[in-house]
């Protein structure tokens, strides 16, 4: 059997995925990136290996993808996460038009084509406002684990603005809004509301297709997803696994011998 | 950058430039703007002087941040111009590579390439208590009109007045009709080795023409930029005869729009070679071809030709005039794709740029990327961000 493997090297997290000549997912692995992203890439990499039951030697091909892409000394290839996600989201939704992933430093919409090619993209700008980042900061401001973030939202009772897109001053009005007595549930919908609301713009930007697919860390957050949903008019699809799709894109691309 | 046996030659006028500019003791001195009526200034003897070509110089010495932190101790904000916080700051500590610029007698200014240039001029005639020459060109919303013209033309004879006055003798009119003769010959010759990148693969890139521009930016008027160009026009042509391109394998060929990210030109350039990817055109270094599109016989009234050159620049238009022309350049250069610097700096070259964008790419089908720099300030500039959306574009033209 061949098989090959895409390893996502971002700012939060190194991911890993095996999969096999028929794009078949045999493993995977997520684990935060720290200070050394050249080990994370090996480890993830190790990880997704032992739970596939498989060895380096048995990869026939390994593409890297993320910030840190050009050095995953795995890798033969390297490709841009734009094109990744793209992949890697019609592959598991084929008919997926418009693809939105929020990552740790990151937020982009993509647009592709019938065959998975990227027709246009945008990204945020150099401000972390919108980002995994972002939601990181507020959920350690409001001392609440980053994976309850979202649930907690469909507690809210009162409507309240986080009107800064700046992440650093946004984090002071969670700041004053918990010294004024409010919630954490109000104060994390609210955060979630001004992601969806930077987000959504930048999917109308790229335009807004029949399908959409949403994936990275942030599409495991419910309160931004419906959110989102309800700003850009559209259902969003999420892929059980929305932080490895970047990944499983390399991966396929280092299937199809791609990947420079 | 490619290389260009000429370069040498213009290291030599650049530096003679400065070095009498610093040394002289007869020839006033006179600040002026990039896109100024520099001609009648070389008709009255007086050495133009262009802070923004020495902001640039800063900044591709990677000189820039410590003068604009010395600007900004002194009060100025991080959202003023780069070039201008730059300026600011060679003139606090007279630093940059020439030490300094050397104190102007007068200033002219001209609203054609920014509107902050007249608060920048003004705070500079407030220290060296200098007088300052405003012309205004108006932005050319729904383009030119005899009525622009005109309200340039009589600012154009006022400025005669004024250096009449300031020099103490009549104005040299025969002199100003050979400086514009110059001007118009070193326009031609520029464009013309800029429109060399026609030729496939592109004898040399863009990054190259903006090394180039020092002459006919700060020499334009003068014989020895003429005789440059027409130097270097012979060397890039031979290139292009040979079919010599400017990198080993040419696979893209793209526009650049505004101006050059000055502190990081190495690094693209290397990131561009490796993809296969050739800068061929800019709207940027097209600017100062501009003079040499107008007609030259003796009944066109030279005033009225310096008039709608200088209102007639790509950053002065309209947002019609800028698409039209954009589209024109892709077709007519054979280019795969375009880049779009959105400068924080210069926001009259940036603003709107998304909307460009997406009606270019309708009308032509060649993909377009908009990066988030700056022209002199490194501080605002992220390699990993601006190459992953550089090479997420390259990657787009490649699957088309």
């Amino acid at each position: 059997m061949d098989y090959y493997a895409g390893i996502d090297v971002g700012s939060l997290t190194a991911d890993a995925v095996l999969i096999d000549k028929k794009g078949k997912i045999l493993g995977y692995a997520i684990l935060p990136t720290g200070n050394n992203s050249q080990k994370a890439a090996t480890e993830a990499f190790e990880t997704a290996l032992f739970r596939a039951g498989l060895s380096k030697g048995d990869v026939n091909r390994v593409v890297s993808t993320g910030y840190s892409r050009a050095r995953v000394q795995e890798a033969q290839g390297s490709k841009t996460e734009i094109a990744c996600h793209a992949r890697g989201a019609v592959c598991l939704v084929p008919d997926a038009g418009t693809i939105i992933d929020i990552g740790g430093q990151d937020s982009k919409a993509i647009l592709v084509g019938e065959d998975g090619r990227v027709i246009n993209f945008a990204m945020n700008d150099k401000c972390a406002a919108g980002t995994g980042r972002f939601l990181e900061v507020m959920a350690g401001a409001l001392d609440v684990p980053l994976g309850k973030m979202g649930d907690l939202a469909f507690e809210s009772q009162e409507e309240l603005t986080i009107s800064s897109i700046c992440t650093v001053f946004a984090e002071s009005e969670v700041v004053s809004l918990i010294s004024q007595g409010k919630g954490p549930a109000d104060i994390s919908m609210a955060v979630s509301r001004a992601i969806a609301r930077r987000t959504a713009g930048l999917a109308t930007r790229v335009g807004v297709t029949d399908t959409v697919v949403m994936t990275g860390g942030v599409a495991k957050n419910k309160a931004v997803v419906r959110l989102l949903s309800e700003d850009i008019g559209h259902p969003i699809r999420v892929p059980d696994e929305p932080q490895i799709v970047g990944a499983l894109g390399a991966a396929i691309i280092a299937k199809e011998g791609n990947g420079d | 950058m490619t290389e260009f046996k000429a370069f040498s030659k213009m290291k030599e006028l650049m530096t003679n430039y400065y070095i009498e500019a610093k040394t002289t003791k007869e020839k006033p001195i006179a600040w002026i703007t990039s896109g100024a009526p520099v001609e009648f200034l070389f008709a009255m003897d007086i050495i133009p002087i262009y802070p923004e070509n020495y902001a640039a110089m800063c900044a591709a010495n990677h000189q820039s941040v410590e003068l604009m932190e010395a600007a900004e101790e002194a009060g100025f904000s991080q959202d003023i111009c780069a070039y201008a916080r730059t300026d600011f700051g060679a003139d606090l500590t007279q630093g940059g590579p020439a030490g300094g610029l050397p104190p102007p007698h007068f200033l002219v200014c001209s609203t054609n390439i920014c509107k902050t240039v007249i608060k920048w001029y003004e705070v500079v005639a407030r220290k060296y208590n200098v007088p300052l020459f405003i012309v205004d060109t108006p932005f050319l919303h729904e383009g030119l009109n005899k009525d622009l013209i005109d309200y340039t033309v009589r600012q154009l004879k006022d400025l005669e007045n004024f250096l009449s006055e300031f020099m103490g003798r009549p104005f040299d009119r025969e002199r100003f009709y050979k400086v514009l003769a110059l001007s118009q010959e070193a326009a031609e010759q520029w464009k013309k080795m800029l429109y060399l990148g026609k030729t496939m693969p592109s004898p040399f890139n863009s990054l190259d023409s903006f090394i180039h521009l020092g002459p006919i930016v700060t020499l334009r008027g003068t014989k020895e930029c003429v005789d440059y160009y027409k130097l270097l026009y012979k060397e890039v042509a031979e290139r292009a005869e040979k079919k010599i391109g400017s990198i080993p394998e040419e696979k893209y060929r793209v526009l650049w729009d505004n101006l050059p990210v000055w502190f990081k030109m190495r690094r693209l350039e290397r990131f561009f070679e490796e993809k296969k990817c050739t800068l061929v055109v800019t709207t940027y270094a097209n600017s100062w071809g501009g003079l040499g599109n107008h007609q030259t016989e003796a009944e066109n009234d030279p005033y009225e030709l310096l008039a709608a050159s200088y209102l007639n620049v790509y950053i002065n238009w309209g947002f019609e005039e800028r698409i039209k022309y954009l589209a024109q350049l892709i077709e007519e250069f054979s280019l795969t794709g375009f880049i779009m610097h959105s400068n924080r700096s210069c926001k009259p070259y940036s603003v709107g740029m998304y909307r460009l964008q997406e009606e270019l790419s309708r009308l032509t089908g060649r993909p377009g990327v908009v990066i988030e720099a700056d022209q002199n300030d490194p501080r605002v500039y992220s390699d990993a961000q601006v190459e992953t959306r550089l090479e997420a574009f390259i990657e787009s033209m490649g699957s088309n």
